[in-house]
């Protein structure tokens, strides 16, 4: 197991970059840098990643990146991949770094085709639930009844579930992850570097911001997240599902917090009624439970 | 050593991007470019190619993964046609905005709806503002020949931008003619291995494409502008040079045929250039002093060359295979606009012809020159763009 203390000093997320104050994707590139090192090459579509590091003639990542079209982080991080194979480098990894609207929505054909064709890539979603960088509009990510400045009422409908998606496609590895649990984070990472095929990594990474909390909560929130069970964490390996800790102790519902306890910390679940957060409660309710069936089936 | 082959010019776009020792390639089937990259498919897992072969999901994932290779430091191929081009749209600009030597046939095949297959050039001419570099072949061999050089081209530092081929559906890209293949020793003289001066690599780590303030923007275009320029001086060295060896020059930017003494210059682009050879003959015959000039590269657009050409032309008949809506034809309108404010001022007419794949014949083109002259005859364009052979 990694510890904090073994990580290296390097950092490669270098100082002056201008992401907004408690921002849980900084958090997480960060995290990611420490997992793999520099010897990595990362795609970055449209996203908070594209401007995070600064414009030209500054940046503040210290690997090599390709910034990108919005949709197209699986194909152009395929095109990279197929040209190191032909100039026979295999000590770098190709890492896709995408938000929940470059992953989710637009960006959701070019990720399939990647990971139909078994692209050996990592494609890392940082997920904050909504379009970041325009400002905070609603996604296929966004959770029911959060407020955006396209939902000003709250969203009508749930999220998608990307990560069983990715599951569909058959793919070696699937994790989820969150900067709040930063030693899983890591750990994950780094097994997804060791498996030859497409790996799907699903972060949730709070978003002052756009959730309307304190920019000194991102941690808090990304554990109550995790603790109430609106956020799990698991893997599935070669089709293999298993919850992670502390979700692996979350199964019995009475040892999750209410999900109210999450969604009244954020100001955009302010309009929620308490219908609502029964409805939202039922969802991660049912979702425990066909997590509870697959863990047990393996 | 040499070869002569007969093959349809999708073929033999494919024995030329084996020719270039492409490293890369991504792409998506559509008619009429299919049977390039189901060539190139066969040519790969035969092991003829040594190439990575990434059968995308659509066009716009075909240029993308192309931007990747191409950023990533080796030789990239793509080839498409109509809608999948259009498709890429977004991703032309991305890649020539990168400064990225990528190379892609277009089978020009016109847009829908109606659904139509067939040849003219909206799909490309449309896209003559994302900054790639445009031929426009007449034959299979000039399809083989502009292919090899587009990519001598395209690497070169002073250019850096990516290229279109461009050859009209069915009438070359389904067509059997004879072509000659030059020794891959004299090939790869002529293009050695791609060698980057820079490409994402972890020992030298930078940023490409990242955000850039309207403190820089500008200077980044003025660039861009500056190597489409040197592509002018560039494309006819290079199109010698390779004639050198291969027996077979294409006239640079602009190939001309009789074009020396013409009062009447037809001007056009690809196969009609050809077929407008044969009506120059016919009407030669006839005491009609009329040559054809063809628009080999229209992006960089040879302004100067057509200005030289109307120093000593009494009328420029331009036959467009194209059009933009609201405007007039796409080579009506440059020629136009190349001659403004110049001494000479020939009469221009435009005539717009062969669209959705209609046939323009020598003889179409016979009738056309027979009007200008008419025209040309009483000093006056009567018509500013003609619809040629449109059904009442």
């Amino acid at each position: 197991m990694v510890s904090i203390k073994e990580l290296s000093k390097e950092e490669y997320l270098l100082k002056g970059h201008i992401a907004c104050a408690g921002c849980g994707p900084a958090i997480s590139l960060r995290l990611l840098f420490k997992a793999l090192g520099n010897k990595v090459i990362l795609v970055v579509p449209a996203c908070c990643s594209s401007v995070i590091p600064g414009p030209y003639p500054f940046t503040s990542f210290a690997v090599p990146v390709q910034n990108m079209l919005f949709e197209a982080t699986g194909a152009t991080a395929s095109g990279v991949v197929a040209a190191l194979r032909q100039r026979d480098i295999k000590d770098v990894t190709v890492v896709g770094w995408a938000g929940d609207g470059g992953t989710f929505d637009i960006g959701i054909q070019a990720l399939s085709g990647a990971a139909e064709r078994e692209t050996d890539f990592i494609y890392i979603c940082y997920d904050n639930e909504a379009y970041g960088n325009t400002g905070v509009q609603r996604s296929g990510a966004t959770p029911y009844g959060a407020w955006t400045t396209t939902t000003p009422t709250g969203k009508k409908e749930r999220k998608k579930d990307i990560a069983f998606i990715m599951a569909a496609h058959r793919i070696p590895y699937i994790a989820t992850a969150c900067p709040s649990y930063p030693i899983d984070f890591i750990e994950k990472i780094r097994k997804a570097k060791e498996i030859k095929g497409t790996k799907f990594i699903h972060i949730l990474a709070p978003c002052p911001t756009g959730w309307r909390y304190d920019t000194s909560k991102t941690v808090e929130m990304g554990r109550l997240a995790v603790r109430t069970g609106v956020w799990t964490l698991f893997e599935i390996e070669h089709g293999k599902f298993k919850l992670n800790p502390p979700s692996s102790r979350l199964i019995d519902r009475a040892k999750r917090k209410p999900v109210k306890e999450y969604l009244t910390l954020q100001g955009r679940f302010r309009k929620l009624t308490e219908v609502d957060i029964e409805k939202t409660q039922k969802w991660v309710d049912e979702d425990w439970e066909r997590y509870r069936k697959l863990a047990s089936n393996q | 050593m040499a070869q002569t082959v007969i093959d349809t010019a999708n073929h033999i776009v494919a024995y030329a991007a084996k020719a270039a020792r492409v490293q890369v390639i991504a792409a998506y089937p559509i008619t009429p470019q299919t049977s390039i990259v189901e060539r190139i498919a066969e040519l790969v897992e035969s092991g003829e190619l040594n190439a990575e072969y990434i059968r995308v999901e659509s066009e716009h994932s075909a240029m993308a993964a192309c931007i990747g290779a191409a950023a990533a430091g080796v030789r990239t191929f793509t080839a498409t046609s109509a809608h999948g081009l259009v498709l890429m749209h977004e991703a032309l600009h991305w890649a020539s905005g990168s400064r990225l030597p990528i190379v892609m046939p277009v089978v020009n095949r016109t847009l829908g709806p109606g659904w139509n297959i067939w040849a003219d050039y909206t799909d490309s001419l449309s896209q003559r503002d994302t900054g790639w570099i445009q031929f426009y072949c007449a034959d299979n061999q000039e399809v083989f020949d502009t292919t090899i050089q587009a990519y001598k081209l395209c690497e070169d530092e002073r250019i850096l931008l990516p290229v279109m081929v461009c050859l009209e559906a069915f009438i070359l890209s389904h067509t059997y003619m004879p072509v000659k293949i030059p020794a891959q020793e004299k090939i790869d003289e002529f293009l050695p291995p791609y060698k980057p001066k820079w490409f994402l690599d972890v020992d030298n780590p930078f940023s490409l494409a990242n955000i850039v303030t309207p403190e820089y923007y500008m200077e980044f275009r003025y660039m861009l502008q500056e190597a489409m320029e040197n592509a002018k001086q560039l494309i006819p060295e290079i199109d010698k040079e390779y004639g050198k060896f291969s027996g077979f020059e294409h006239g640079g930017l602009v190939e001309k045929y009789k074009c020396e003494d013409a009062d009447l210059i037809l001007l056009t682009m690809g196969t009609m250039g050809t077929e407008a050879k044969i009506a120059v003959d016919n009407l030669r015959n006839e005491g009609l002093k009329v040559g054809v000039a063809r628009v080999r590269v229209f992006r960089p657009f040879p302004k100067e060359e057509i200005r030289k050409l109307a120093e000593n032309a009494q009328m420029l008949a331009v036959i467009d295979r194209g059009i933009s809506f609201g405007m007039e034809g796409f080579l009506a309108e440059e020629t136009k606009a190349s001659l403004y404010d110049q001494k000479n001022q020939p009469l221009i007419a435009g005539f717009i012809a062969g669209l959705g794949g209609r046939d323009v014949t020598f003889k179409t083109i016979g009738k056309i020159a027979k009007k200008s002259s008419e025209w040309m005859r009483a000093g006056r364009v009567e018509k500013e763009t003609v619809w040629v052979d449109l059904r009442e």
